[in-house]
């Protein structure tokens, strides 16, 4: 076995592409998170603008409609689990360490094994592209169209071995920053004392680790469904379809949480930074959290209205579907609370924020709407679901996040991004989101159904559309705004300084960027929004905090070092899953590097001895 | 493996490693419960036999039930052993454990064929489909769990257990009890209770 780990030789030095390849630094591996999931978020976008252009005017021919269902399929995948989801984990690794007083996560390899499988998840996902067998049945993917006689081709393999991959993605992820948060906050930091953000974090992981098991036995039994002859999902064979639905959605409802609780968290750090004021009912905004994230288990059946599981079971789903949208009204409050008699700055950050809380209540009213599940029947599977989810999604948790590049820019690059260039951004977005959904609750409840490739002109549906698709050029625009400000600012943005918006959080007082170990002496907390207290307290000492903790000599403190083995092990899982889609025999090789790749994990240290000692 | 990580200062002073087992424990507990839920669905949904009466052989489970459940009571005498610094119980007791895992193994290999010999496949019927994935899903468990155990028998036979890292066999015998937890689970709800299914009719009386 010490065979096997001298074969590698430790990887060392932190430049070049390797230094990447192989690093276990929280900080480069959110940094890889974020560029990767902001590519995918284009190659979603891209996806959608296909659809607009074909949906501009009726009866259009622009694509054939194999082609618009590869493409809503796509969208909707590549959003939520490359885009949204991984930008979300992006912040996790950048900020949850430096927010908590802590080096790195509890497991860095964990945590760079999380990343490559994501991307080489994402990337089997998309290779069915070059094969031209692109899965085509919708992001749910709803039984029993998923199964051999009406998905032939080995399209939902793609789908369902790249969603397993990146579930194991999300499952390593999870595990790790539950036990990165509850176990390695600095001394002081209480529960009560963590940043909201961190909370959320929490939340989202536990959901996570309890949710993606729940549709691995989903895909588990798809897979087996087309490849080993079972008949789960197949109703002549006593198969019943419905099981795949009940799957699917409860992993699907409490994966909505995952998607917006972390935009939440965001905002929660942007509004008492930008209002000059402590968040508003601080306990009441963490236990809203905490009662959507049990909730979130007790509401999946509101995607199934229309199946006819029965008065009661409705009944009761309209009731904890209509009771989850309270503790989320309470958190609306409550923002808006931290704002009123605030000292606001309007910086793009704080708009952004803005923005989150007056889309996320639209997409939060017509959420309602659906609740009562009279009214669903009408809305079911029209173009008003399509608003409504764009609305929290974009609206929601894209809007957060954005809020979230522009709050910690300039931690992670000692830059600032142009405000001019980044307002122009915000009001491309917020303008452009609502020329492009707010038409489509009209079209919806007129009657437009989800996931048709063209209309006829006689229903009158043609200018609301033609709208949409406008709206999406100014989204675009708004897009390319960003990449601008974003590769300006890198390249000669203005310095920031280590605390431009006088910030509470801890991961403001040090350096911009952070040095390689983030804190040299891992601080005392002492109450939430710690280091206002402590600027607060040096200021009325007379002697004001102007600068950041200092370095100190990186070779006096033990970091986890770089390390091959998570490349390998994920490596080796990808190859597994795409063995499946080709020949077994490839699943074979993947199993044994899976299994040499965790042996030699297993027989390294985490921090290589130094040769200096 | 972890000289260091013992020592280190955790808010909770739990280890790192054993919380993370315990939270993957709580995340398998969802991936256990949707393949029984998936079982339990479709109990009685088989159109075609065979069914569970045909095929289901109680007592012989009830031998390799009882054989998974002595392995646990061997793992603990091991983690016990290795908090003493018994050098020689660890060898046994890692061994003993391994040992009735493998019998239980054995078992179900041989109920797997027996089964596919009475006509039980994966595609011949729900109850197939069902049963095969749920118990196979559970034996991959015990296997992964013996791979594990085995690689400790080897830190055993160099010495390399010992209290001061008896947190590696600690973190393995918490997996070990939970695979034998969920069997229990399984073999009171496909053989207790629904060992006995006949046809689809029984089921929907």
């Amino acid at each position: 076995m010490a065979a096997i780990t001298d074969v590698l030789a430790r990887p060392t030095g932190y430049s070049g592409i390797w230094s990447w390849l192989t690093t276990v630094d929280h900080k480069r591996i959110g940094l890889l998170y974020g560029f990767s999931a902001f590519a995918f978020l284009l190659i979603g976008g891209i996806e959608a603008g296909v659809m607009r252009m074909q949906l501009s005017q009726a009866d259009n021919s622009l694509v054939d409609p194999a082609t618009f269902n590869q493409m809503f399929t796509m969208h909707g995948t590549t959003m939520i689990f490359m885009a949204i989801m991984p930008l979300s984990a992006a912040f996790f690794n950048l900020i949850v360490p430096l927010a908590i007083g802590a080096r790195d996560v509890a497991f860095p390899r964990l945590n760079a094994f999380s990343y490559w499988a994501f991307l080489f998840g994402a990337l089997l996902m998309h290779s069915s592209f070059l094969v031209n067998q692109v899965p085509d049945a919708g992001w749910f993917s709803y039984a029993n169209l998923t199964e051999k006689p009406f998905s032939g081709n080995d399209a939902m393999d793609f789908w369902a071995l790249g969603l397993q991959v990146l579930g194991i993605s999300s499952l390593a992820a999870g595990f790790n920053f539950i036990v990165t948060i509850i176990n390695m906050r600095a001394p002081g930091m209480h529960l009560m004392r963590m940043p909201v953000f961190i909370w959320m974090t929490l939340i989202t992981s536990i959901l996570l680790v309890l949710a993606f098991p729940v549709i691995t036995v989903g895909l588990i039994e798809l897979t087996m469904d087309r490849n080993f002859g079972t008949h789960f999902f197949i109703p002549a064979s006593g198969g019943d379809p419905i099981l795949w639905q009940h799957l699917f959605w409860v992993f699907g409802h409490p994966e909505v949480y995952i998607l917006i609780l972390p935009a939440m968290g965001i905002v929660s750090e942007v509004f008492p930074t930008f209002s000059r004021k402590p968040l508003f009912g601080y306990p009441f905004i963490v236990f809203s959290g905490i009662v959507i994230g049990m909730m979130g288990w007790a509401v999946w059946s509101h995607h199934m209205f229309t199946v006819g599981l029965g008065s009661i079971a409705t009944s009761v789903f309209v009731i904890t579907t209509m009771l989850i949208g309270v503790p989320t009204g309470v958190k609306i409050f409550n923002w808006i609370a931290t704002m009123w008699g605030g000292s606001i700055t309007f910086s793009t950050s704080m708009l952004f924020a803005i923005g989150f809380v007056a889309l996320f209540i639209v997409g939060g009213l017509s959420g309602v709407s659906h609740a009562v599940a009279p009214s669903d029947r009408q809305q079911q599977d029209t173009y008003y679901i399509v608003a409504h989810l764009h609305y929290v999604l974009f609206g929601g948790s894209l809007m957060g996040l954005f809020a979230g590049v522009y709050y910690w820019f300039p931690k992670f690059t000692g830059k600032l991004i142009s405000e001019k260039l980044g307002k122009w951004h915000f009001w491309l977005f917020f303008i452009g989101m609502n020329v492009t959904f707010f038409p489509m609750h009209f079209v919806g409840l007129n009657g437009m159904p989800r996931r048709i490739y063209t209309y006829s002109s006689d229903y009158g549906w043609e200018w609301l559309n033609m709208l949409s698709s406008a709206g999406y050029f100014i989204i675009f625009l708004g897009v390319i705004i960003f990449m601008v400000a974003f590769v300006r600012a890198m390249r000669n943005g203005r310095p920031s300084g280590h605390d431009p918006w006088d910030a509470p959080g801890l991961e403001w007082s040090i350096s911009s960027p952070p040095p390689e170990y983030n804190f040299a002496e891992i601080p005392q907390v002492e109450g939430l929004d710690h280091y206002w207290i402590m600027k607060r307290r040096a200021a009325a000492e007379g002697n004001p905090i102007t600068r950041p903790e200092p370095h100190v000599d990186p070779r006096t403190i033990h970091m986890p070092s770089p390390s091959y083995w998570p490349l390998i092990v994920a490596f080796g899982t990808i190859w597994l899953a795409g063995g499946l889609l080709t020949h077994y025999a490839l699943s074979f090789m993947g199993g044994i590097i899976v299994i040499i790749g965790i042996v030699g994990w297993g027989n390294e240290p985490p921090t290589a001895r130094d040769p200096q000692h | 493996m972890a000289h260091a990580a013992e020592h280190e200062y955790t808010t909770t002073g739990l280890n790192h490693r054993k919380l993370l087992m315990w939270v993957f424990l709580g995340s398998d507990c969802m991936f256990f419960a949707s393949l029984i839920a998936t079982y339990m669905v479709y109990r009685g949904q088989s159109l075609n036999g065979p069914y569970p009466i045909d095929i289901i052989d109680v007592p012989l489970t009830t031998i390799s039930t009882f054989v998974l459940l002595m392995s646990s009571f061997a793992m603990v005498q091991a983690l016990s052993a290795t908090n003493a610094n018994n050098q020689r119980g660890i060898r046994i007791w890692l061994f003993v454990t391994i040992i009735l895992g493998g019998i239980f193994i054995a078992f179900q290999a041989y109920e797997f064929n027996a089964f596919k010999n009475e006509g039980l496949t994966l595609g011949v019927n729900l109850f197939g489909a069902t049963f095969f994935t749920l118990t196979g899903f559970h034996g991959a468990h015990v296997a992964l769990g013996l791979i594990w155990l085995t690689a400790l028998l080897i830190l055993g036979f160099k010495g390399r257990l010992s209290p001061a890292t008896s947190l590696d066999v600690e973190i393995a015998a918490l997996y070990w009890h939970f695979v034998d937890i969920v069997w229990i689970v399984i073999f009171t709800l496909l053989y207790l209770i629904a060992g006995f299914d006949t046809g689809p009719a029984i089921a929907a009386g």
